[in-house]
Parts: structure tokens; sequence; C-alpha cells
């Protein structure tokens, strides 16, 4: 079996990035500190022409290469493409910040890059192992990325815990694949989709097997009661870092459960419908009140994150065309509104201050308010209040699950989302009716001022005209 | 003349009119207080050319607008108004102008951000009452929290914090039901038009569900006892402005949701647990005059006399079922107590948006609302006591006032369905009177109570301007109710004749 020259056509968005990426890599170290912009520029050109490529070569057809390891799907495209904004987001804002406190290096942007790969390749995995390689890939640089700022205490315990913790997930996932290619002979998806509805192995082996593979993803995602390394990470790494784990990483998770659960086991709903569904209750439950509790925005929005989850799996376990297309729907304007709102963080923050606490909002509506109105838009969205986007994304979502005639999953989801409510107006309480007690002027990098008010102010225009994103969901999930 | 697509105009003008003055104000090149009148004057004006262009002899929507917006979801831009939403729709626009004028001189902490928010509120409420999509209406239902939140907490008094945050989320826990309840019926039609849900057949398990879940929005909007709590607390802290807009224009929309979404959609339902409405209407309308007798609390009195009087239109709406049982199916007399909810609603939205402001008049003089700072009022400012006087009388019901029409027409209608009902909805011709006019003696005469009254100024022509022109309209809608009941007369006829056909 020959490889076709066709076949590394395919491939040219994540050939074309690890190319750059080793470029970049080598091309830091003959560079001096006042000339790194230079990689910084390449990392941004290198994101725009590997969109730009992944666009291009997107024809609305599925292909396969290398013996079917590899998928080029519209799916796969158009996450890829949005994985590359959310990233180039995330180092347009973390720059500032970055240069104002000596971190500045080749390698925070070398490490996202081959982060980003990892994440592409996950999104085009078609084979276990595939998606087994990017997802290791993406953590590796991850880790990484956590230890960063390594003279920094928090930074080195998070980072430790992220790993542990990390390893343990993919152990189980590993150990769910194994099982996977025991009772199938097979890492080919749609293989071992086909042998599965033959049924080839005994009902009680299947579900064992995807209790791991279950576990392993919600390890991954951050769901309750896999959620414990999320605060500790979000809080203890360094903000661009958190901007980076907290944003692109989540959609290339999507398509791991797509790819796995939806593709591989998609025959055995019935067994993961229910676990879906006592996770998404505990996440929903869990996040919302903990975070209810938080004086930290960061930890606090950590348990934001994992009540998003929640809302993320209620559109997966429908396990229909619908609830995917609902499930992406979400993930897209969650990884929007969190580059956002940790961007914020990044403008309110200077050398030697961090505003990583909610009380460091205080005022903002009199320090600066434009700015204290973006944060606003954000903060509405992520509660789901209309005319936002993160209500249509809710709003598609409950009409997933009611469609399963789960009328009380629904209701559940929107009485956590209540309770959610509350410690999103909080913040808007500070920001809006408190009294500002620091008048330092806010960070003034053009670039992120810029870039924050697009970003806000997107979430504000999707939520007014959602209609484009969410046919493009629908019409990518077949 | 026809194709002005009015509707829209009358929705984006104030939004864009707001969000105009929240850019200009970095620029710090103009006044917002003309501009925010201007703004006002013109929605107001345009939202006549619906009184002059309404077609009273049909039951159809009209000035009709219809554009796709969200394919997929089958979600239309959908506007168009009937004989119940027009009315409220220039109530809207007029209370505006009016909120305007009233923090003209008061606000002086951001007043550009201040006339925005009511300005972008002005444009959601009239969206609230012009949408025929569900979903169309669900946006401007709940976009209208927001610029109420920041109202209420950034121009607030003490415990603004407090009332805000329990405003919204009241308002939120109730909402998020009724979103379900939407999909659900989505799921059952394929479509979010309103219209289609009226004729969506449904079993009567699905309809009291659905019933409850709307119920829990309205009422907690109405708001109807027990889940009026929010309500004082958000009056008492609100500035002026936000209370007569809370207390005129957002309380009538759980009484719309009532009339738009509750009787046609789920008609059985209605009919199944009527008894829990009236039930708390005439809880309200008892319990909670008696709680306002001992308020010591200006704001607080009226705020609980708004929720007793709320108890009247919503036990107008919830009567016809009862009255068309005792009738054999006759029409007549239930159209008599939706008439007279309807007339409530209107005329409870001038009285008590004025009462609010008669409060506002005296706080920006004295700033307090406590009854015991005040005495002798009449002696200082004879105008202002007149007016006010005239305004309490309308809010016990003086005969010749809008305040007598809907509760007489409610009371009459009562009677048809059940002799104590009536006995007991009319009690409120006594506790209504007993609070208002109680309160009018305590502050307004008597000897001058301390020296701060002995030094107070009488009203100015804005604020003379202000209260005239709804004693005008009290007296007006009390004297003549004839056009108001006319124009909406098409409808209620129809939505009776809907209503009475059940679903099973």
């Amino acid at each position: 079996m020959l490889i076709e020259p066709g076949e590394f056509l395919l491939l040219l968005p994540e050939i074309f990035v690890l190319a750059m990426a080793c470029a970049i890599l080598v091309l830091d170290l003959f560079l001096k500190d006042s000339e790194r912009f230079i990689s910084y520029w390449l990392s941004q050109l290198t994101l725009v022409f590997a969109a730009v490529i992944t666009l291009a070569l997107d024809n609305g057809e599925t292909h396969t290469a290398f013996h079917g390891t590899f998928i080029a799907d519209p799916m796969g495209a158009s996450l890829k493409v949005f994985i590359h904004i959310v990233t180039a987001a995330a180092f347009l804002y973390s720059r500032h910040y970055l240069s104002e406190r000596g971190l500045f290096k080749g390698e925070y942007y070398v490490l996202g890059l081959f982060g980003m790969l990892g994440m592409m390749v996950m999104v085009s995995a078609h084979s276990l192992l595939t998606i087994y390689l990017g997802l290791e890939l993406l953590s590796l640089s991850l880790y990484a990325m956590v230890a960063f700022n390594r003279d920094s205490y928090p930074c080195s315990e998070a980072a430790m815990k992220y790993f542990v913790l990390g390893a343990l997930a993919s152990g189980m996932l590993l150990y769910g694949m194994s099982m996977l290619y025991g009772i199938t002979g097979s890492l080919d998806i749609t293989t071992i989709a086909g042998r599965l509805a033959e049924g080839v192995a005994p009902p009680v082996v299947v579900a064992f097997t995807v209790t791991f593979l279950v576990a392993g993803l919600a390890f991954k995602l951050g769901a309750v009661p896999f959620h414990l390394w999320v605060p500790d990470v979000y809080q203890g790494a360094s903000t661009p870092v958190t901007l980076y784990l907290g944003s692109a990483p989540k959609i290339a998770a999507f398509a791991m459960v797509m790819r796995i659960l939806a593709e591989s086991v998609g025959s055995a709903l019935s067994d993961w419908q229910g676990m879906l569904i006592v996770l998404a209750v505990l996440s929903l439950a869990i996040g919302n009140v903990v975070a209810i509790a938080q004086t930290n925005l960061k930890r606090m929005l950590a348990y934001s994150t994992i009540s998003h989850v929640g809302f993320l799996l209620l559109g997966i376990l429908a396990g229909n065309p619908q609830g995917y297309a609902a499930a992406m729907f979400y993930i897209i304007t969650y990884a929007l509104m969190a580059t956002g709102a940790f961007g914020m963080i990044i403008l309110l923050s200077r050398a030697g201050f961090e505003a990583d606490e909610i009380n460091d909002f205080r005022g903002l509506n009199q320090r600066n308010s434009w700015y204290a109105f973006m944060m606003l838009i954000l903060m509405f969205s992520m509660a789901g209040v209309p005319p936002t986007v993160g209500f249509y994304a809710k709003l598609s979502v409950l009409r997933a699950v009611v469609d399963l005639d789960m009328l009380w999953l629904a209701g559940v989801a929107v009485f956590f989302s209540v309770i959610g409510a509350f410690y999103y107006i909080r913040l808007v309480k500070v920001m809006y009716f408190d009294q500002a007690e620091d008048d330092q002027p806010l960070a003034s990098g053009f670039d992120l001022r810029f870039g924050l008010t697009v970003n806000s102010l997107a979430v504000l225009l999707l939520g007014l005209f959602p209609g484009g994103l969410m046919a493009l969901c629908a019409s990518v999930i077949t | 003349m026809s194709n002005l697509p009015l509707l829209s105009l009358l929705i984006w003008t104030p939004i864009v009119g707001g969000l105009l003055l929240l850019g200009a104000r970095s620029l710090d090149c103009c006044n917002p207080r003309p501009v925010a009148l201007a703004v006002a004057m013109v929605t107001f004006l345009a939202s006549l050319l619906l009184w002059t262009g309404f077609d009273i002899s049909t039951a159809d929507m009209q000035f009709q607008e219809k554009a796709s917006w969200v394919a997929a979801f089958n979600v239309y831009y959908h506007l168009g108004v009937d004989g119940i939403s027009m009315p409220l729709i220039i109530l809207t626009t007029f209370t505006t102008v009016l909120v305007v004028l009233a923090g003209w001189e008061v606000i002086k902490e951001k007043p550009a951000q201040y006339m925005a928010a009511f300005l972008i509120m002005e444009g959601l409420m009239i969206g609230v009452f012009s949408a025929l999509d569900a979903v169309l209406f669900y946006v401007f239902w709940e976009g209208m929290l927001i610029p109420m939140f920041l109202i209420i907490g950034i121009w607030g008094g003490p415990r603004r914090v407090y009332a805000t945050i329990k405003f919204f989320l009241y308002t939120f826990l109730g909402s998020v039901f009724m979103l379900v309840a939407l999909i659900y019926m989505y799921t059952q039609s394929g479509s979010f038009a309103i219209l289609d849900f009226h004729v969506l057949k449904l079993g009567l398990t699905e309809q009291i569900l659905i019933f409850l879940a709307f119920l829990l929005a309205f009422a907690v909007k109405v708001p109807m006892w027990p889940v009026h709590t929010w309500l004082p607390d958000a009056h008492v802290e609100a500035p002026t402005g936000g209370s007569v807009i809370l207390a005129a224009i957002m309380l009538k929309i759980g009484g719309y949701g009532f009339l738009r979404f509750s009787l046609p959609i789920t008609p059985d339902a209605s009919s199944e647990l009527d008894w829990l409405i009236i039930l708390m209407s005439l809880v309200a309308v008892i319990y909670i005059g008696f709680v306002a007798l001992v308020q010591a609390d200006m704001k607080k009195l009226i705020a609980y006399s708004s929720i007793a009087h709320m108890g009247f239109v919503t036990l107008g709406i919830f009567l016809v079922f009862r009255i068309m049982d005792n009738n054999a199916g006759s029409l007549q007399g239930a159209a008599m107590g939706l008439q007279g909810g309807m007339v409530q609603m209107v005329s409870h939205g001038f009285i008590s948006g004025a009462l609010f402001l008669c409060v506002g008049v005296l706080y920006d003089r004295m700033h307090s609302r406590q009854i015991s700072d005040y005495g002798g009022v009449v002696n200082t400012m004879p105008v202002f006591a007149a007016l006010m006087v005239f305004f309490a009388m309308a809010n016990s019901g003086l005969p010749g006032t809008s305040g007598f029409v809907g509760e007489f027409m409610v009371v009459l209608a009562s009677f048809r369905a059940d002799f104590w009902f009536a006995f007991l909805a009319a009690t409120t011709l006594i506790l209504g009177a007993a609070y208002s006019l109680w309160m009018v003696k305590r502050v307004v005469f008597g000897d001058i109570g301390n020296e701060e009254v002995a030094k107070l100024k009488d009203i100015n022509g804005r604020e003379a301007l202000i209260l005239g022109s709804l004693a005008v309209a009290v007296l007006v809608l009390g004297l003549w109710p004839g056009p108001l009941v006319e124009v909406m007369e098409a409808t209620v006829n129809n939505l009776l004749a809907h209503v009475a056909v059940s679903k099973l």
C-alpha cells in the first residue's frame, strides 16, 4: 500500500504549521531580546496562513489519507479555522503582558504553535492512534506552558498538578482505547464503528470500554467529578497561559469527543448517554454553586468553565446531528467568550500587579466605561442573557435536550443557569455599582484594546445575527 | 404610508438613539438631556400613528413586518400589534417622555448613561409588546433586564445592590422556565410563531405544565402574591424614573403575557387552574391592601398598592371561565372582565406613574420618603398638593377618574362569576381609599410638620407639565373610556371565542 502524493496535500495545514514552528524555534535562538517581536509576528503569520490554507483546501468533501489515519472533512476544517482564530487572539492578548514582565520569549509562541498542531491533529484524527498522538502533543505543550514562568511557585505547582492528573487521564483514555482495539481488532474509527454495530462484543464489555473512554474524556474536558485540576491550574498558571489553555483546546477536546464517542462508539449511545447525563448534571450543579464562593476571578472562571462543559455535554448526549451541531455552536461561542474574559484580566493587569481578583474590577465603569461595557457583554453572554450569543448557545442545546423528551434535564439546566447568573452579574455589580479604588490607567497596547473590542462586539453581533454560525455548524455535522 | 415599517422604527429609534448618546458622551459634545427628549418625543409622536392608522373592526395583527432571522431555528423577525398591545405601546412611549423630563435636573451623575438606559429600555419594551415570534419576544423580554438592572444599581438608593440583584434573579428564574416551555412547543409545532402556538393542539398534562411555566414567568413580573417580594425592594431603591417605568410598563408586561400566551395557548389548563389565579389575585387585593396600609415609606406604600391593583388585572383576566360556565357559554359578560383588566392596566400605568413622580418631587426637595418626615405640604406647595390629592383619589377609584373604570368593570364582571369574588374584590374600594387617602392626609394636610417642610418651594413648570399631562390622561380615560374599549373590543372578543373552544 503506497501513499499517494495527493494525500500530502490534505495535510498541508499541519505540515505548514510544523515547518513554521520548527523554523521559529531555530530562528529565535539567533534573535536578540529587542528583536523578539519577529518570532511573535511570524507566529501570527503562521496562524493566518494556516487558516487560509485550511479554508482553501476545504471543498465540502470528506477524504481520508495515510491508510485512513487522517481525515479531512468539513467539520474538521471549520473547527481548525476557529482554533486558529482563537489562538491568534490569545497570542495577541498576551504579547503586552509578557513583554512587561520580561517573559516575552519565543518559547511561549513556539509551544503555543506546537500545542495548536496537536489540536489540529486531534481534530482531523481518524484513528485512535492519531487521536492519542495529537492529544499528547497538545498536553505536553500545555504542561510546559503552565510551568513557563519557572520562578513562580504557583506556576510550578499548577504545572505539576496538571501533569500528574493529565497523565492519569491519558492513561484512562488509553486503557479504554486498548480495550476497544481488543474488541474490534482495529484502530480505525470507521472499522471500529462498523464492528461494534455488528455486535462483535458482549454488551458488558462494550459498556466497560465506554466507561474508561468517557472517564478519560471527562478528565480532559474538566467535567465533574473529574474536574479537580481545573481551578488549581487556571488560577496557578500565568494569565496568558490560562487564556490559551482555557479557549482553543476546548474546541479540540470537543472534536476528540466527537471522533471517539459519536463516530467510534456511536452504536453504544445507550451506554454513554446515561453517563454523560450524570456528568452534565453534576458539572452544572458543582460548577455553578462553587463559583459563587470564589473571590479570585480566574478561579471563578474555572468553575464557570466546568458549568459550561455541563451544557456542552447536554448537547453531545443527545446523540443526534442536531445535538452535535448545538454542542459545536456552544463550544465555539464559549471559546470566544472565555478568550475575551481572560483578555480583560490582562487589560487590567500591569507589571507587578495581577488583576485576577474580582475586587480588582471595582468601579471599572468610572475608570473606563467602554471596557466595562465590553466586560458586561461578556458576562451577560456567559450567563445566557439575550441579546448576546450565549443565549443562542443555551437555546440550541436546550432544544436538543427537549427534543429527546428529557424535559426534566432541561429544567435542571435552566435552574442552575439561574444560580450561575448570580456570579456573573456580581461582576457587573462590582464594575458598575462599586467605587473605584485603583486609579491606574489600563494597559495601553493598541492591539490588545482593539482585539478585545472586536472580541466583545463579536459576542454581541453573533447574538443579534446567530443564523450564519448556526447554519455552518448544522451543515458541517452530518 | 402603509409600507413604512412603523413598529421597527418605534423599536429601533430609541435603541439607536440611546447607543448614540452613549457614544457621544465620550466626545463631550452635547447635553444629553435635549437629545434624549427629542428621541423620546419623536418616538411618542410616531407611536400616535399606530393609533390613527389602527383598524378597530378586525382582530387580526396589524402593522405586520416579517423577515427571516435565524433560519436554522425557523425564527422570524415578526412584528405586529392588535387591540391589546397597541394601547400598551402608546403608554410606553408616553411614559418614557415623562421619565426623561423627570430626570432632567435630578440626575447629576452620568446623565448620558441614565438617559440612554431609559431609551434602550423603551425600545425593548415596545419590542416585547409587538413581537409575534416567541424567540424574538424572549430576547426583548430578557434584554429588558439589563438596562433595568443597571438603572436600579447605579442611580438607586442605599440598598440598591441588594434590590437590583434580587430583581434580576427573581425575574430571570421566572423566565427561564418559560423558555423551556417555548422550546417544547417549538419541538411540537416546528415553529416559534406565537400565532402558531395559539392553534397548536396540546394534551391537558402538557397544557398544565406549560401553563405553570408561563405562570412562573408572568406572576413574577406582574407581580402576584406570593412572588411579589422583589417589587417593594426594587421600587424603594430605584430612582424615580426607574420606579415609574417599573410600575407603569414592566408590570403590565406580565398581564400582557397572560393575555398573549397563557389564555390562548393553554385554554384548558387556564380553565382548570383558574381558581389558583383567582385565589392569588384576591389575596393580593386584600392582604397586600392591608400591608400597604401600615407602610411608613411612601414609595413602599405605592409599591404595595401596585401589587393590589395588579391583582385586579389578573382577576379580571381569569374570571372569564367562571362567567362562561355560569352563562352557558355566553361571552358577553366575560368580555367585561377582560376589558376591565386591560383598562385597569392602562389606568394603573398613569396613576402609579404619577404617584411615583409625586414622591419623586418631594424626595428631590427633602431627600426623605418617610411619611412621618412630612405634614402640611399643602401650605407651601398648593399646586403640587392639589395634583397629589387628585392622583391619590384616582388611586382609590374615585368615579370620574380612570381608576374607577377598570375596577368597576372587574367588580361588575366578578358578580357574574360569583358573589363572593365580587364581595372580596370590592373591599379594595375601602382599602384603597384608606391607604391612599391616609397617606395624603399625613403628608399633605395638617399643620406644617417641621422647618424643612416650611422651606419647600412649589413645583416648577417642568414638574407641573409632567404631572399635569398625567392628570389630563387620568381624567380623559375616566370620563370617556370609549375609545380605549373600542380599540380592544374586536381583539378581546376574538380572544374569548378562541379561549371558549377546548384544545383537547
